[in-house]
């Protein structure tokens, strides 16, 4: 490594106050603290420095993602060879299904990575501040929530909208109040609806005589169980987004989150609660065979075990306080489960439930915050309005 | 006489925009913007009827009595608009049913309200006219950008006649559906307003 750091030392002052590229600052210092932790401290006061800084946490959070994308990549291969050969069995052909899946995501994350980080990069150059780091993250999980077959193009022009109108305007990364890899997904689930749901879009290039449906469309037009059994959606083998289909894959992902301490138990614990609960509530009062379902299927099927562990969580946009990540967390389940039972037009509600309960994470953090101050008042009158530490 | 006061219409359309720095008639800039044409028609009956009730309410604003000045200025909006209406429904039939409520909720307008109370009620009939013009011109120009945008990307058409060429559809272009929705018309708002105060920083709130 030392030949980077001779190297970065060597052209540095190019890129201070009066050197040949002023302008480029940032984007020097974004490839400086990449590579090494910053040497700089605070000038006054105590200080402690992590070295667990914005960047280590954002890796972490990549390496947790990367069961899910090294089981979507073989899936998508696996998908397109089973939908010509219905006979094919998981492990045949194992790296024929690698090399498709690798050819078909790799454009992808390449897309989503060279979009987002420029725009970034431009940004933080014409306002002369750092680079952020959240677009690392929010990078690998807009290839994640696509399906296989989306045009490169669209993936570009949502994550072009994803940054720009969900986290610059409102000044980067840390203020932005909806997810930017979920709102790059709504962004083409609401502009090109023909690319990002039906029967066709799932299965990279999919043979014509397949049924290509998820499990959830199946549910939708009133099968009474998915045609994919508990333990195939459990594993990840049925069409679907790509890194969403296997739980498996994903709480290997959510394991590694809550041991490192970066993703929140208590919201992801919540996601589920609040699923059981309504799914449960539909097995009491649903009349169709769709509110009869086990409510753990719903965890399996679609993107909710995707969404509770890697979007739901995303520090940024959800609630701050510890109760209001229950309350946030419960609600995004009910909410999810509520639009997939009851709203004809959306297969899928996780989605839309994360988004929502992104806007009223503020909300529900004053509420909290208040409750907490009316409490400790009332207990202050009661003492007779002395001091009680 | 002054004479023409060309300030009442120029500064309209930038520094005192009705759309994006009063942040009035938002809602039909949302609802009717979908396509250029309907926008186009609303942008010049706006204009229409606050030129017009400018001038009415100028000529009679000192005899309203201050206490029923807004019944007053009601009455003759709702004339002018009930007029624009049948204009409509006359002679553009089709976008008139487009509109639908839209032409009629012209009499709710915040631009309309706005200049009747803030400029016509003090000021005399030529300069408020002048600035009738001038408000309705600002709301239009905002109006036009955004059936523009949104017609050209949404439907990938211009005034109801095809821009985009079939061979994009070939290669795999598509229409953005987000475009009409009216969620977009706000975002487009949203980004005029931005990239507007970016080259003007006066407006900037401190």
């Amino acid at each position: 490594m030392k030949f980077v750091r001779d190297f970065l030392d060597k052209i540095k002052p190019n890129f201070e106050k009066g050197g040949k590229f002023p302008w480029l600052h940032s984007t020097f210092d974004a490839f400086e603290t990449f590579a090494f932790v910053p040497k700089t401290t605070t000038t006054s006061g105590a200080h402690f420095r992590d070295a667990m800084d914005m960047k280590r946490t954002m890796t972490m959070v990549i390496l947790a993602l990367m069961p899910a994308l090294l089981f979507g990549t073989y899936n998508i291969g696996f998908q397109h060879f089973h939908s010509i050969n219905p006979e094919l069995s998981f492990f045949e052909g194992f790296w024929d299904n690698l090399l498709y899946g690798a050819i078909k995501i790799l454009p992808i994350i390449v897309i989503s990575y060279v979009v987002g980080l420029s725009i970034e990069f431009g940004f933080a150059q014409w306002r002369k501040h750092d680079v952020n780091e959240g677009f690392l993250v929010t990078g690998m999980l807009i290839p994640l929530v696509m399906p296989p077959d989306v045009p490169l193009w669209q993936v570009a022009l949502a994550t072009a909208f994803a940054v720009v109108i969900g986290k610059e305007v409102f000044g980067g990364t840390g203020m932005n109040f909806l997810n930017p890899a979920l709102l790059a997904r709504a962004f083409l689930f609401f502009a090109f609806p023909s690319s990002m749901s039906g029967d066709n879009v799932w299965i990279a290039e999919k043979a014509d005589a397949f049924s290509g449906a998820t499990p959830l469309a199946e549910m939708m037009i009133g099968a009474n169980l998915p045609s994919t059994s508990f333990w195939d959606m459990l594993l990840g083998i049925m069409p679907g987004s790509i890194g969403e289909t296997s739980s498996i894959a994903i709480l290997l992902g959510a394991a590694f989150l809550l041991i490192t301490g970066i993703g929140s138990w208590r919201i992801m614990l919540s996601v589920f609660m609040g699923g059981a609960l309504m799914g449960l509530t539909f097995n009491l009062f649903g009349s169709n065979p769709y509110t009869q379902i086990p409510f753990y299927y719903h965890y399996v099927m679609g993107g909710f075990m995707f969404g509770a562990v890697f979007m739901a969580t995303d520090p940024v946009t959800a609630a701050q306080t510890n109760k209001g990540k229950w309350i946030y967390g419960i609600l995004i389940g009910v909410m999810a489960v509520l639009i997939r039972v009851v709203n004809p037009a959306y297969p899928e509600g996780m989605m839309l439930a994360i988004l929502l309960l992104n806007v009223f994470a503020p909300l529900i953090d004053y509420y909290v915050v208040d409750a907490n101050i009316r409490k400790r008042m009332k207990r202050w009158k009661i003492k007779g309005g002395q001091n009680v530490q | 006489m002054a004479g023409f006061n060309f300030k009442l219409i120029k500064n309209p359309l930038s520094k005192e925009n009705p759309i994006t720095v009063q942040v009035l008639g938002i809602c039909s800039a949302l609802a009717v913007t979908a396509k250029l044409q309907p926008a186009f028609v609303m942008a010049l009956s706006v204009t229409v009827v606050v030129a017009l009730s400018n001038v009415i309410i100028s000529l009679l604003r000192n005899t309203i009595p201050p206490r029923i000045r807004i019944i007053v200025q009601l009455v003759v909006v709702s004339l002018l608009v009930i007029l624009v209406d049948q204009v409509l429904k006359a002679f553009v039939y089709d976008v008139s049913k487009q509109l639908s409520v839209f032409v009629g909720l012209i009499i709710t307008n915040c631009i309309v309200m706005g200049r009747l109370e803030a400029f016509a009620m003090s000021n005399k009939p030529l300069d408020s006219f002048l600035d009738g013009i001038g408000n309705g011109l600002g709301y239009a120009i905002i109006l036009i950008t955004l059936g523009v945008v949104r017609e050209l990307f949404g439907s990938g058409s211009l005034w109801g006649y095809q821009i985009i060429p079939d061979s994009f559809y070939e290669m795999g272009y598509q229409n953005n559906s987000l475009m009409i929705m009216p969620p977009m018309a706000l975002i487009l708002v949203g980004i005029i307003i931005w990239v507007h105060r970016a080259r003007n920083k006066d407006l900037c709130e401190k």
